[in-house]
C-alpha cells in the first residue's frame, strides 16, 4: 500500500487511541479530508522543484510506535545540551519520556502537547493559537495535524523571561524496522517576553525514520525569542520540518538552522509580521556529503511599515550532496519602509556537488531597502597557500577556511555552550583536530 | 642553505622564470631586486610551493634535500617561510589561534608532541613585544580589516613564532609607513641569527637601508642578469634599472 493510503487508514486506528471529544478533533478530521485532498508534494510543484520526496515516501513506516521504549540517560547525554541548566521535553519513538524530561509550570510551561490539550486552563491558548498560521494548502502540514496530539508546548506568560533555555528532543529507537514521526510544536510567547529553544532530532538507529514537525511559534508585542535546530542525524534519517512564525510588534524572533546531517532534510521556514518595528533573522548554516540532500525554502511575508528581516545561509557543499536554497521575500504595497536583507553564500567541494539556489523577491510596496546576494564558488587557492605556507597540511587548511566561512552565522548564537557545541559538531563534520576548540 | 640551479616555471603556460641560479648560505642576507613584471613575486611562490605554478625546469634544495615535489606545508615544515605581500583575511580564526596551528602542525610533523600551553603563551607574548604587538592584536580575526602596516607586522610575529631557517620577505616594505618600517625592519634583524637566512624582495631601495643585504641580486625577464653587494641597491635607487637593461641589451 502507498504511504499516502496507509496513512488515510490509519486515521481511524488513530481516532481509537485519543479523545475524539478534544477541542481540536474537529480540526484532525477536516486535516486527514484535506490531506487526502492535496497528498504529498511533487517535484511538479514550484516550491519541491529540486527536491523529490520519493526516496524517502517508499519505506514501509509504522505509523504508530507499537510499544514505549525507554533509553538510558547516558547513551544519550551527548545529544543534549547538558553542561547549562535546562528545561528539557524529550520525546523517544514519539512518545514523552518522563525520565529523560525536566519539564517545568513554574512561571512558564514548558510540557507536553498531550497534557495542554487535556488541561482546562490550556483550552483558550490552544483556541487562539493551535493551527493558526500554519498554512492549510499544505499537504505535509494537514498530514500532521490530523495526527497530531504530541510536542512541545510552551507558553511563555507576558512580562517573563524564561530562566533557562529549554531543550526538545526527539530520539527514535529502530524498535521499528521504518517509523514515521509527527511532532506538533506550539510555542507562545508573551508580550515582554524572552525564551531560547533548541530543537533536535535524533535518530539512534540505522532504520528509516521519516519526521514531518509542524511547528508554531507566536511572538507578542516586543517578544524575544531565539530558536535553534540541530540537524544533524544519521544517513538513515529524514525531516521536513515545517516552522511558522507570527510576529506582533517590536518584537524579535531569530531561527538558527544547522543541517549537518540526515538523508534528506526540507525546512519549510515562514514568517509572518504582523505589527510595525519586527526583525525577523533567519540563518543557517549547512555542511553535507555523501549522497545528503538539505533544502532551505524559506519565506519572509512583510504586511506592516517599517519591519526588518534578515536571511543568512551559508552552505559547504562535497561529495555528491544536494543544497537547494529557495528564500522567497514579499513585500505588501502597505509595507514602507521594509528593509529585507538576504545572502545566501555556497562553497562546492567537490565537482559532483550540487546547490540550486533561488531567491525570489516580490515587492509591491515603493519605498523599501531590499537586497539579495548569492555566490557559489570554490575555496580561495590564494587562502589555502597562505594556510600552507604556514605549515598547515592541506586537510586542516581546507576545514580552517570552511570554518572561516560559515563562522558569521555563528555569530549571532547567544547561549555560548551551544556555540561550542556547534563549533565541535564543525571541526567534527570538517573531520578535523586543530589544537583549539572552533 | 639554499641552492637554486637553472629553475624554471610558468604559470598557465606562460613562462616566468627563465634560468635562476642562486645560492645563499647560513647567516646570510640576499636581496631581490627588479622592476615590476621582472619575476620576484613568482620567484618566492615557486620557492614556497604554490600549486599554480609549475616548476618545469632546474632545482631547489634546501638544506641538501631537493624540495621542488614538496608540497608548501611540507617545506614550511623543513624551515621555509614566505611574508606574503598580500596576506588573506581568515575571519573566525583569532591571529593566536592560528598560530597555535601552524606551530603544532609543525611540531607534529616533525614527530613532536603539541607545545605546552605555557610556553606557547610565554613565547606568544616575547615574540609579539618584539613587533610591539598590542595583546588585544592577538584576538583579532587573522588580518581581517588590517591595515597595511599590522598587516605586514602581522607576517614578521608569524615568521619570529615559526622560527624558520629561510625567510623570503615578498615586498614586505609595500604599505608601510616609516615607523612601521622600523619595527618590522627591526624585528627581522634581531631575528637574524648566524644559522638562518634571508631574502628580500623589493622593488625599492628604502627597506634596504634598514635590513642591511650581504648579496644584491638583479631580476629582469625571469632571469638574474647582475649581483652585487649592497652597492648595488643604491646605484639602482639612484639611476634605475634601465643602464642594466641596456647592458644586459649589450651582452647578448
Amino acid at each position: 500500500m502507498e504511504l499516502k493510503d496507509k496513512l488515510i487508514s490509519s486515521f481511524f486506528a488513530f481516532e481509537d487511541q485519543i479523545d475524539v471529544n478534544n477541542q481540536i478533533h474537529q480540526l484532525r478530521t477536516k486535516a486527514i479530508k484535506d490531506f487526502e485532498t492535496i497528498g504529498f508534494p511533487n517535484k511538479k510543484e514550484e516550491d519541491w522543484k529540486y527536491t523529490s520526496l520519493n526516496s524517502v515516501l517508499k519505506e514501509d513506516y509504522s505509523i504508530f510506535p507499537k510499544e514505549e521504549n525507554t533509553i538510558d540517560y547516558k547513551d544519550v547525554k551527548k545529544y543534549f545540551i547538558h553542561d547549562i541548566d535546562t528545561y528539557s521535553i524529550v520525546f523517544i519513538d514519539g512518545i514523552y519520556s518522563s525520565h529523560l524530561s525536566n519539564t517545568t509550570h513554574d512561571k512558564i510551561d514548558a510540557c507536553l502537547m498531550s497534557s495542554a490539550l487535556h488541561h482546562e486552563k490550556y483550552k483558550a491558548v490552544i483556541d487562539n493559537y493551535f493551527n493558526k498560521i500554519a498554512p492549510q494548502d499544505s499537504g505535509l502540514n494537514a498530514l500532521n495535524t490530523a495526527f497530531s496530539r504530541e510536542g512541545a508546548f510552551i507558553y511563555i506568560p507576558k512580562n517573563t523571561l524564561a530562566d533557562r533555555p529549554i531543550q526538545i528532543l526527539n530520539f527514535s529507537t529502530g524498535n521499528e524496522s521504518a517509523l514515521m514521526l509527527q511532532p506538533r510544536n506550539l510555542i507562545v510567547v508573551g508580550e515582554n517576553s524572552q525564551v531560547q529553544i533548541i530543537e533536535r532530532h535524533q535518530s539512534l538507529t540505522e532504520n528509516p525514520v521519516l519526521t514531518n514537525s509542524v511547528t508554531e511559534i507566536y511572538a507578542e508585542k516586543r517578544a524575544q525569542v531565539d530558536y535553534y535546530k540541530i540537524q544533524n542525524d544519521k544517513t538513515s534519517a529524514s525531516l521536513i520540518d515545517n516552522t511558522y512564525v507570527e510576529q506582533k510588534q517590536e518584537s524579535f524572533c531569530s531561527i538558527h538552522t544547522f543541517s549537518f546531517g540526515g538523508k534528506l532534510v526540507r525546512n519549510n521556514l515562514q514568517f509572518f509580521q504582523r505589527g510595525e518595528r519586527i526583525d525577523s533573522t533567519m540563518k543557517g548554516i549547512t555542511i553535507i556529503e555523501g549522497k545528503q540532500h538539505v533544502d532551505h525554502n524559506t519565506l519572509v511575508h512583510h504586511a506592516v511599515p517599517n519591519c526588518e528581516s534578515h536571511q543568512d545561509y551559508k552552505g559547504i557543499f562535497d561529495d555528491k550532496a544536494v543544497g537547494v536554497f529557495n528564500g522567497k521575500v514579499v513585500v505588501e504595497k502597505e509595507a514602507q519602509k521594509t528593509n529585507a536583507f538576504q545572502s545566501n553564500n555556497n562553497i562546492l567541494v567537490s565537482d559532483k556537488a550540487t546547490i540550486n539556489a533561488k531567491p525570489q523577491l516580490e515587492i509591491f510596496a515603493d519605498d523599501v531597502k531590499c537586497s539579495h546576494g548569492c555566490t557559489i564558488g570554490q575555496l580561495d587557492e590564494d587562502a589555502m597557500f597562505y594556510l600552507k605556507s604556514r605549515g598547515i597540511p592541506a586537510k586542516e587548511a581546507r576545514a580552517l577556511l570552511m570554518y572561516a566561512f560559515a563562522n558569521n552565522v555563528l555569530e549571532s548564537v547567544k547561549i555560548p555552550e551551544l556555540k561550542k557545541r556547534i563549533n565541535k559538531l564543525i571541526a567534527n563534520k570538517l573531520n578535523v583536530s586543530l589544537g583549539f576548540d572552533l | 642553505m639554499l641552492k637554486i640551479k637553472n629553475l624554471h616555471a610558468s604559470v598557465e603556460g606562460k613562462e616566468i622564470l627563465k634560468g635562476i641560479n642562486l645560492e645563499i648560505n647560513a647567516g646570510e642576507v640576499h636581496a631581490i631586486m627588479g622592476p615590476n613584471g621582472s619575476g620576484k613575486s613568482t620567484l618566492a611562490s615557486v620557492i614556497a610551493g604554490k600549486e599554480e605554478y609549475e616548476q618545469t625546469e632546474g632545482e631547489i634544495i634546501l638544506e641538501n634535500e631537493e624540495i621542488s615535489e614538496l608540497e608548501a606545508d611540507e617545506r614550511a615544515h623543513k624551515g621555509l617561510f614566505l611574508s606574503f605581500q598580500y596576506p588573506v583575511e581568515i575571519p573566525g580564526v583569532s591571529v593566536t589561534n592560528f598560530m597555535k596551528t601552524a606551530i603544532n602542525e609543525t611540531r607534529k610533523a616533525q614527530g613532536l608532541e603539541d607545545m605546552p600551553a605555557k610556553d606557547m603563551l610565554k613565547k606568544i607574548r616575547e615574540k609579539s613585544e618584539l613587533l610591539e604587538i598590542d595583546r588585544k592584536f592577538l584576538s583579532r580575526s587573522l588580518n581581517e580589516g588590517f591595515s597595511g602596516g599590522e598587516k605586514k607586522r602581522n607576517e614578521i610575529f608569524q615568521m619570529a613564532m615559526l622560527e624558520p631557517k629561510l625567510s623570503i620577505l615578498d615586498e614586505t616594505d609595500s604599505g608601510l609607513d616609516i615607523d612601521a618600517l622600523r619595527i618590522v625592519s627591526n624585528g627581522v634583524n634581531k631575528l637574524k641569527t648566524k644559522d638562518n637566512a634571508v631574502i628580500v624582495i623589493t622593488h625599492y631601495q628604502r627597506l634596504l637601508d634598514y635590513i642591511i643585504p650581504d648579496y644584491v641580486h638583479v631580476l629582469l625577464n625571469g632571469k638574474i642578469v647582475k649581483s652585487g653587494g649592497k652597492e648595488l641597491a643604491h646605484k639602482l635607487e639612484e639611476h634605475g634599472y634601465d643602464w642594466i637593461k641596456e647592458e644586459v641589451k649589450v651582452e647578448s
